[in-house]
């Protein structure tokens, strides 16, 4: 009569399962409807944290699909951890991975650019430095430079107009986003993280830096991509985001 | 070292569990409301405004750090990362208070984000004051270990809850959360006395007592069953149980739970006023 939590997990998940042996009400007689409480609150709760944690997405779905294709990624993927707030890890591979939303490339990395915030949002807080520390280097010692980035400071690369599907959703008169690839930072100055789109080039500046890279090197890397990658541009997008929080300029 | 006198901390005053919407309005004008109850697992990131509001909250209130993801009754043993977190947070933030629940939510590494329910047995009681001394010598203090809400009932069951809450809190030294209204939706649903299971508790290990809303369904049979929502405001039934409760105990940090269709401010303080009426009417 005994039943182990492994028991009650695998009826909880699955609907089809008879509710185990030995889970009663108060008059010895098969629990039932009861062990439905259990069913629904998990299912209930951890659709709830997927509409909070991917607004866009559930807004780009409708409710319904979204609660659909919550209800089966709950299942594949229950939390791994306690930490709700960074549940979903895993939502843009499933995206990407259903047949029936093939059509909609896009949805994978909106998943991406919603974890990224989230993300973002939880980081550790860092000081920014002051700009004038960078203005004050000769131009060969910025070239020598390594930049030490806050921990919220995130980039993401996609063929997709994601940073402009994302404020569609999310602002209104938003401009409708034009097919176009589109990568983007994301700086936190204060609490709210900020998507922006980066200019050519920048993504992979960023990257190298956060490599290890010094500024010069990480130039070269970017011009590679694209000889048209304006650093003061996007050195002023990090400087505005509070998203350098130190300097190394031995060597 | 375990602090024995840490459930006296909280302040045998009106709480409320603390939601990010009320923060303008608390750090105004709490009315009300002396104290604060925070869910240990949404502050667990690494910074940013939940940690910066945390922290400014601690600086005016006491705050009460309440856990729902240790599984501290899970078969298996205690995830050692969460355990790892709950200390840091203890240390950092130094609460008047720490508790969590008789009940488990992670199986095979999973967590399933919802207190489900264990056997009475004297198998699951060795287990679970395993996990608590583990959990108190880990954060070097005394936790308060709160009652569930119950839909059903184990027939492996051998020993009842307020004894069995009463012996883990023997064997351990934790002290007890009692949550009144949980005490009447398992009353409700298993059709026994809610006074008389108060009658039963060991009311001088409380160190807090919850109050919350629920909601009413029916079982197969058409019988009431109560679910514990914290979705709405406490009922008149509640409200009496916890006269009853106070009257036998003495005064006791009272908190009101509400995190599901969250209120505005003034809806939820009028909840802690009335909680504060109640108080008052307790002889000291």
């Amino acid at each position: 009569m005994s039943v182990t939590q492994a028991d009650f997990t695998r009826a909880m998940m699955d609907a089809g399962q008879a509710v185990p042996d030995g889970l009663t009400d108060h008059l010895a007689q098969p629990a039932g409807r009861r062990f439905s409480v259990y069913r629904n609150n998990v299912a209930v709760s951890l659709t709830e944290a997927m509409h909070s944690a991917f607004p866009v997405i559930a807004k780009l779905l409708g409710k319904q699909n979204m609660d659909g294709l919550a209800g089966i990624y709950l299942r594949q993927h229950p939390p791994s951890s306690p930490l709700m707030m960074f549940y979903g890890a895993h939502f843009p591979e499933f995206l990407e991975g259903m047949e029936q939303l093939k059509h909609l490339g896009y949805l994978g990395d909106t998943a991406r650019l919603e974890l990224a915030l989230r993300r973002a949002y939880h980081a550790a807080d860092a000081a920014p430095i002051a700009p004038e520390a960078l203005g004050a280097l000769t131009p060969d010692a910025l070239m020598n430079t390594r930049l030490a980035l806050a921990p919220a400071v995130q980039v993401l690369r996609s063929p997709w107009p994601v940073h402009g599907l994302w404020r569609y959703n999310t602002e209104d008169g938003a401009p409708k986003p034009e097919p176009q690839a589109q990568d983007v930072l994301i700086t936190r100055p204060e609490f709210d993280p900020i998507p922006q789109v980066l200019p050519p080039g920048g993504a992979v500046w960023i990257r190298a830096l956060m490599g290890g890279a010094a500024i010069g090197e990480a130039l070269e890397q970017a011009a590679a991509e694209d000889e048209t990658f304006d650093l003061g541009a996007t050195l002023a997008l990090l400087l505005q985001g509070g998203a350098i929080t130190g300097l190394d300029s031995k060597g | 070292m375990l602090d024995a006198a840490a459930h006296d901390k909280l302040p045998a005053a009106p709480g409320v569990g603390y939601k990010p919407q009320h923060f303008a309005q608390i750090t105004e004008d709490a009315g009300s409301v002396k104290w604060l109850e925070i869910h240990a697992e949404n502050y667990m990131g690494d910074g940013g405004r939940p940690i910066a509001q945390l922290r400014h909250l601690s600086e005016r209130f006491a705050v009460s750090v309440h856990g729902v993801g240790l599984s501290i009754g899970g078969e298996g043993p205690l995830d050692a990362d969460h355990l790892a977190r709950l200390k840091h947070l203890v240390s950092w933030l130094n609460p008047a208070s720490f508790s969590e629940h008789l009940a488990w939510s992670t199986h095979d590494s999973h967590f399933y984000n919802d207190l489900l329910p264990l056997p009475y047995t004297d198998a699951s009681l060795q287990r679970i004051c395993s996990h608590i001394d583990q959990l108190q010598d880990t954060i070097g203090r005394r936790m308060l270990l709160e009652n569930p809400s119950s839909y059903l009932a184990f027939a492996e069951s051998t020993w009842s809850e307020p004894e069995f809450l009463g012996e883990i809190s023997r064997r351990t030294g934790c002290g007890l959360l009692l949550d009144v209204n949980n005490v009447f939706v398992s009353a409700t649903n298993l059709e026994f006395s809610p006074q008389g299971y108060i009658d039963a508790f060991p009311l001088d290990k409380v160190g807090e007592i919850h109050l919350g809303g629920h909601d009413e369904d029916e079982d197969d049979h058409g019988r009431p069953l109560l679910i514990d929502s914290h979705g709405r405001e406490v009922v008149d039934p509640v409200w009496a149980l916890l006269d009853y409760t106070l009257a036998k105990s003495g005064p006791r940090p009272v908190l009101i739970e509400w995190d599901n269709d969250v209120p505005d401010w003034p809806v939820l303080e009028a909840e802690a006023a009335r909680a504060a009426t109640a108080l008052e009417r307790v002889p000291a």
